[in-house]
């Protein structure tokens, strides 16, 4: 309750206001000041004597939130009429308001329109008790199971690999409880506290069968051809709690998987496979910071690689070099500390290709694509410090591909698809850093061949962002997201006997109400990737009004996905329709429709 | 007050309650108890005293009353005088107390005592735990107020407020300045004596002066007092005083220290020389010292036994024998093969009980010297069933795992799903076929945890049409059609906070807060009786081992001893100075063990309705018990996250096992005693190891003799394990009868 500290404890009373206001409620006009006081003070004992009978209905509830039952209870101990019809389960609204030098906390009570009430719909009745049994331990060792909390907590993962002396520092009790849990018998413990020697414990990475048979199955629905199991089984990745002890193994699937297929050029078990690392990358309780010596590398060759696909001319590569260089942001967001520097060594490594292929007028255009995707979603400030300066060389560069002589189809692509990232990400930097006006001839002198479109991609984006900033709170978007629920195939016995996850069990459908904001950083990623889209689709120019219906579709397509629940957004197909032209208001009107 | 059942068990009249409350609420503690501290007290004291003569003790307090002013105690003093002959000693005895030099066994042996004995009576050979404040019982009845009154009025011999502060101050500056050996032990005095000092001036209006006294020295106060401090900080006005039960408690019972006789003596000659009669009078009349001879306690000797409401337990109130030996098992044939026939024909026999064993029992075939007489308390007789049920229970504990350090039990955990915060209570039945959840919706929930599923017994029209003479009537007379995984049974009007299956099965109980127990039949699912006795909540009620029996304990800090066939109470246990939170049968039922929100656990026995041990330690209010198998130990669990080990016989604390981080709702002793499992509201489970706990522990003969043990600090040693569940809050535990145990809680997403 309030009086938390104790010196505090003789002073904490309501305040002679609030006296005022409640008298003025009931109809007592002048209130004298010290009965105010008088008044507030007794008020505050009973208010506090409630609150401590309160408690004790808390505590033998077996609760640790008090709730407005606790006080009708309390009240009732004490003969006195409880606070009839204020349920309330959770957190009570209180309203704010201020005037005539006062301020006043009160709960609103809105008047209800009973013919509403009796016109909606009822309510889902709520799921009734149930009993469910698992393990929670098997002779002093506690199963891996979802039922079970992680057995690795993602904070000691997280200190064990950063650091791993104060890991094992004697006196840590939590560690040597958790070790102890995991089934160290008492001996091992016992000879573990008496050594002098303190040696970091070997974590053992054996699998159980049922983990193995898990492991198995989900590699195999991973890279398999069945996409419905695919999604169940990233779905499980990316939420099951018990895969710690696996990691090792996924992420030398995944790094030997990239390594085999980049030399077959299979784009498609690429593309699953860096699925994959994103969706051990969503885990809550995966801690990655071990394996991203294995991941990282795999994640740069698909960014950067010469060739993924079989056909580079035809085969959409670029989206999976767009998806690899988003994860790779990510993973460096996530995993940047002071000692690894994952970041600066990530943005050296790109730009030292990026360099050998600044000078070098040879190099694959793919290469160059990746380069400059895994810079730019590094941020603005990298692209501003290393792609803006270097747009007049790869303009020029493009306009020898474009104009000159027909050399392959595959140059001109490669080229057209550069032209469109560097439009992309650099027009948002340049329209934030660069001051009003837009010239034309100005562009074109600062940044050479793709200084006019640029021009236009920046002045759209300007307009653009005054439109968002004056309809901001008119464009609703309005997503139905179940949780995320996780359902395993048949086929797949992960436990003999597996009971279901309670999580799984009451999935009460969220509503999420998005407001897109001018700003763009909305947290929702629908918001995120639909301003995306849009600011893709603003960069470029709609070519055909064919294409900007299957564009449509595919949007359709991917926005059910997310509302029924596959998980993620088919990230690919995503790609794929970034690749695609349609301006922003026609994908809007679509949507509507 | 007292309603109390004397059935057809002949057993006597509980009379603790009984024990008047005296006027100013101080009276027949010191009649009783010949206590050291008053002995050796000086006189002093503004009320005129000295008087051995009753009437004239009576009229200086009446005199002295009304020079303050006091005429409302004034009134009420004379109507209780005028009322009964009895009340006359009572006032008298806080100045007799300390006028009356060194003969308080003179005034005990005396005439009054004698009266007062001839009253309480029952002449037990416990007499001193007898003295349960019975202010208590008082508290929770309608009529308390003038009571308040009189008990306050003690307060009203003040002195100046402003000097308050300095009188603390100085005895502060003194017990600072002493030995090192004598600081631990004098350094109890402060929390009792800042409360009282706090009170009085509380009462004599001088709230500015109590805050700032307040202000000064709270922050000086042990930690663990600091739930008592905040409520006595909400109270700054004479006003509050009135109802508070806090107050009460500690107007009422005396704050009980233990201090070797060096640390007295000094104690006594610094307040003497120092002439400060303000807190003289304050230790003479609100605190009890129970002197011993002997070392000082160490800081953490006194650490481990504080923390109760009213101080420690007096020594001598855990003097009486307890027996805490089991009772010997009815002899019943096992028969050697396993055929369930075989079990049934040999039923018929075992009436004659031949002095031989049973195949299973690893115990002597003498009487446990330490157990009580097999007829101590009458006990139900064995049905048919349940000796089935025995038989059975001997089978399966042949296949009992024999647990240690090295072979922990497996633990299988029931979560209860969708429950929504509600999950009040938990119960498996000893065979653990059955599980019952109490729910804050007023519902009790019944659940088969086997394949055979819960069918209710026909109709008596239906069962009119059944042949009774058929082999399988059992089986006839349930319903098929009512057969499903679980039943819910509707009756209470509040929150189910205790549940407790019988022994056979046959019944269930639940209490809740409605202020009513209820006994529910497992065979109809319907509510047989509801046990209306405790007004208020009913925190817990437990069936005892034997069944027949059950206790329940509540928020009127009466337990109550009920007989499933009486609709009122065979005993009631009054004593404890706040809410009984859990309650619990000693495993030869024989005893019933009580804990409470004023920090204390009580054991009480069953015959005499006495309190035979206070066991004080513990920082906050007790909520899982739990008695060895072999009835020799005790584990409690409280909201302070400690689970603290008793010795029954002794009455003394062996162990203190530290690890949980909050409330422990669940305690549970392995079949054979070598593990001791607890569960809490921290979403864990640990496991620890009892028998090393137990075997660490050296009793010689003077720790046993002065209950100042030294606790080896060695809870991480003990630790067994700790298994964290997925914010399921652990409120319940079951071994079964192979010695797996059973865990239940509600999940919490």
């Amino acid at each position: 309750m309030a009086e938390e500290r104790r010196p505090k404890q003789c002073t904490v009373v309501l305040p002679t206001e609030s006296m005022k206001a409640m008298a003025e409620s009931i109809g007592v006009g002048q209130l004298q000041e010290e009965s105010c006081a008088a008044l507030s003070e007794e008020v505050s004992y009973r208010i506090k004597e409630i609150a401590q009978d309160a408690l004790k209905f808390m505590h033998h509830g077996k609760r640790c939130k008090l709730t407005t039952s606790d006080i009708d209870h309390a009240l009732k101990l004490k003969n006195v009429e409880p606070l009839y019809g204020f349920q309330s389960q959770e957190f009570i609204p209180f309203r704010f308001a201020s005037g005539g030098g006062r301020e006043l906390h009160f709960y609103e009570e809105k008047e209800v329109d009973l013919s509403d009430i009796i016109n909606t719909p009822l309510p889902r009745v709520p799921l009734d008790v149930s009993l469910k049994a698992h393990w929670l331990s098997i002779e002093g060792v506690q199963p891996a199971i979802p039922e079970n909390p992680p057995p690795a907590p993602k904070e000691q993962q997280k200190t064990e690999s950063t650091e791993p002396l104060k890991a094992v520092k004697p006196g840590q009790e939590e560690e040597g409880s958790i070790q102890k849990g995991q089934g160290a018998t008492s001996a091992e413990a016992k000879g573990k506290k008496d050594g002098l020697m303190r040696m970091k414990p070997r974590s053992t990475h054996e699998l159980s069968v049922e983990q193995q048979l898990y492991y198995k199955e989900i590699t195999e629905a991973c890279v398999g051809s069945c996409e419905a199991k695919r999604a169940e089984a990233l779905q499980s990745i990316a939420t099951d709690p018990g895969l710690y002890q696996m990691l090792p193994r996924f992420s030398t699937f995944i790094s030997e998987g990239v390594r085999v297929n980049v030399v077959q050029n299979n784009l498609a078990l690429l593309i699953y496979l860096m699925r994959m690392v994103k969706a051990l990358m969503d885990n809550p309780t995966l801690y990655l910071e071990k394996y991203l010596h294995e991941l990282i590398p795999a994640v740069v060759t698909c960014i950067v690689s010469k060739q993924l696909c079989l056909r580079p001319d035809v085969d959409n590569h670029w989206a999976l070099r767009d998806f690899a260089a988003r994860l790779m942001a990510q993973s460096c967001k996530t995993f940047s500390t002071t000692t690894n520097n994952i970041q600066s060594r990530i943005t050296k490594t790109f730009t030292k290709v990026y360099n050998k292929c600044w000078l070098d007028d040879k190099t694959q255009w793919t290469t160059r694509y990746g380069c400059i995707a895994g810079l730019s979603e590094l941020g603005p400030d990298v692209i501003k410090t290393l792609i803006l300066p270097r747009l007049t060389v790869e303009g020029a560069r493009i306009k020898a591909v474009s104009d000159g002589p027909v050399v392959s189809n595959i140059d001109k692509i490669g080229a057209d698809h550069v032209q469109s990232l560097l439009l992309k990400h650099c027009a948002s930097v340049i329209a934030k850093a660069r001051p009003l006006p837009d010239n034309v001839e100005q562009y074109r002198a600062d940044y050479g061949y793709l200084g006019p479109m640029l021009c236009s991609h920046v002045v759209k984006a300007r307009a653009q962002a005054a439109l968002q900033a004056q309809q901001v709170n008119r464009t609703t978007l309005t997503i139905t997201q179940p949780r995320p629920t996780l359902t395993v195939p048949s086929s797949l016995t992960l436990m003999s006997t597996r009971p279901g996850t309670p999580t799984q069990l009451s999935p009460p459908a969220t509503k999420y109400i998005v407001m897109a904001t001018s700003s763009g950083s909305s947290s929702t990623q629908q918001v995120l990737w639909m301003a995306s889209i849009c600011k893709i689709s603003r960069t470029l120019k709609l070519s055909s009004s064919a294409v900007a219906n299957s564009a449509v579709d595919m949007m359709k397509l991917a926005l059910m996905r997310t509302a029924t629940g596959k998980g993620d957004p088919e990230l690919p197909l995503l790609q794929r329709i970034s690749s695609l032209e349609l301006p922003a208001s026609e994908i809007a009107a679509q949507i509507n429709a | 007050m007292a309603a109390v059942q004397d059935g057809q068990l002949n057993m006597e009249v509980e009379k603790d309650i009984k024990t008047e409350i005296t006027n100013d609420g101080s009276g027949n503690i010191n009649a009783n108890s010949s206590s050291p501290g008053s002995t050796s007290s000086g006189g002093k004291s503004k009320s005129p005293a000295g008087s051995g003569e009753d009437q004239q003790t009576l009229l200086a307090v009446l005199q002295f009353l009304k020079r303050n002013k006091l005429t409302e105690s004034v009134d009420i003093l004379r109507r209780e005088a005028g009322l009964s002959a009895d009340a006359d000693d009572s006032p008298v005895s806080d100045s007799a107390g300390a006028g009356s030099g060194g003969v308080p066994n003179v005034s005990a042996d005396g005439g009054d005592a004698n009266s007062l004995l001839s009253r309480v009576s029952i002449a037990t050979p416990f007499a001193p735990p007898a003295t349960a404040p019975p202010k208590v019982v008082a508290a929770s009845g309608g009529e308390d107020q003038p009571d308040v009154n009189v008990v306050l009025s003690a307060y009203s011999q003040q002195g100046d407020p402003v000097l308050y502060p300095l009188y603390y101050n100085g005895l502060k500056k003194f017990i600072e300045s002493v030995l090192d050996c004598h600081r631990a032990e004098l350094s109890q005095v402060f929390y009792p004596l800042f409360v009282h000092m706090y009170l009085e001036l509380v009462y004599n209006n001088h709230e500015n002066e109590a805050k700032q006294f307040f202000e000064k020295f709270s922050g000086d106060q042990e930690c663990y007092y600091e739930e008592d401090l905040r409520i006595l900080s909400s109270m700054s006005k004479k006003e509050h005083m009135k109802g508070n039960e806090t107050m009460l408690d500690f107007r009422t019972s005396k704050f009980v220290l233990r201090i070797s006789r060096d640390s007295y003596q000094l104690l006594k000659r610094h307040l003497q020389e120092r002439q400060n009669n303000q807190i003289w009078n304050i230790i003479q009349e609100h605190l009890y010292i129970d002197i011993f001879d002997g070392m000082p306690r160490s800081k953490s000797q006194i650490d481990a036994m504080s923390g109760s409401l009213a101080g420690e337990g007096k020594r001598d109130a855990n003097k009486a024998k307890v027996f805490y030996g089991l009772l010997k098992e009815p002899e019943i044939e096992v028969p050697l093969d396993d055929e369930d026939e075989e079990a049934e024909n040999e039923e018929g026999k075992p009436k004659k009980k031949k002095p031989k064993k049973d195949s299973m029992g690893s115990k002597s075939k003498k009487q446990d010297p330490n157990a009580p007489q097999q007829t101590r308390i009458p006990l139900p007789e064995l049905k048919d069933s349940d000796k089935l049920d025995k038989i059975m229970n001997m089978k399966e504990a042949t296949k009992k795992i024999r647990l240690g350090p090295d072979n922990l039990p497996s633990i299988c955990f029931y979560s209860f799903l969708n429950a929504y915060q509600g999950l009040t209570a938990v119960d498996f039945t000893d065979d653990s076929s059955l599980i019952a959840g109490g729910f804050a919706d007023s519902t009790v929930r019944v659940w088969s945890v086997t394949p055979k599923k819960l069918r209710r017994v026909k109709s008596a029209a239906d069962l009119s049409n059944i042949d009774k003479e058929s082999d399988d009537v059992l089986e006839r007379i349930m319903d098929e059609k009512t057969a499903s995984e679980s039943k819910i049974l509707y009756g209470h009007s509040g929150p189910v906070y205790g549940i407790s299956f019988s022994p056979d099965r046959n019944y269930l109980l639940s209490s809740s807060e409605d202020g009513t127990v209820r006994l529910w039949s497992l065979q109809t699912f319907t509510c047989l009786v509801g046990y209306k006795g405790h007004n208020y909540p009913v925190w817990d009620t437990q069936f005892s081992p034997y069944g027949y029996y059950f206790i329940s304990g509540g928020h009127d800090r009466v337990a109550r001893l009920w007989a499933t066939d009486h609709y009122q109470p065979l005993r009631m246990f009054a004593g404890h100075l706040a809410d009984i939170t859990c309650t619990l049968f000693h495993p030869n039922s024989n005893y019933v063990a009580t804990g409470s929100a004023d920090r204390t656990i009580r054991l009480w026995d069953v015959l005499t309705g006495n309190c035979v041990r206070i066991l004080t330690g513990h920082k906050g209010p007790i909520h899982s018990l739990a008695f060895s198998p072999n009835g020799k130990f005790m584990a409690s669990g409280a909201t302070d996250g400690r689970v603290l080990l008793w010795d029954v016989g002794h009455g003394l604390m062996v162990g203190e096992l530290k690890g949980h981080t909050d409330t422990i709702y669940a305690l549970k002793f392995s079949r054979d005693g070598e593990i001791l499992a607890s569960g809490s509201m921290d979403n864990t489970v640990k496991l620890w190891d009892t028998l090393k706990a137990f075997d660490d522990v050296e009793l010689d003969d003077f720790t046993a003799a002065t209950g100042h043990i030294h606790l080896p600090e060695n809870s991480q040693e003990l630790l067994l394990g700790t298994y964290m569940t997925k914010s399921t809050p652990v409120i319940h535990l079951h071994f079964t009868r192979r010695n797996l145990l059973l865990a239940a809680g509600a999940y919490n997403p």
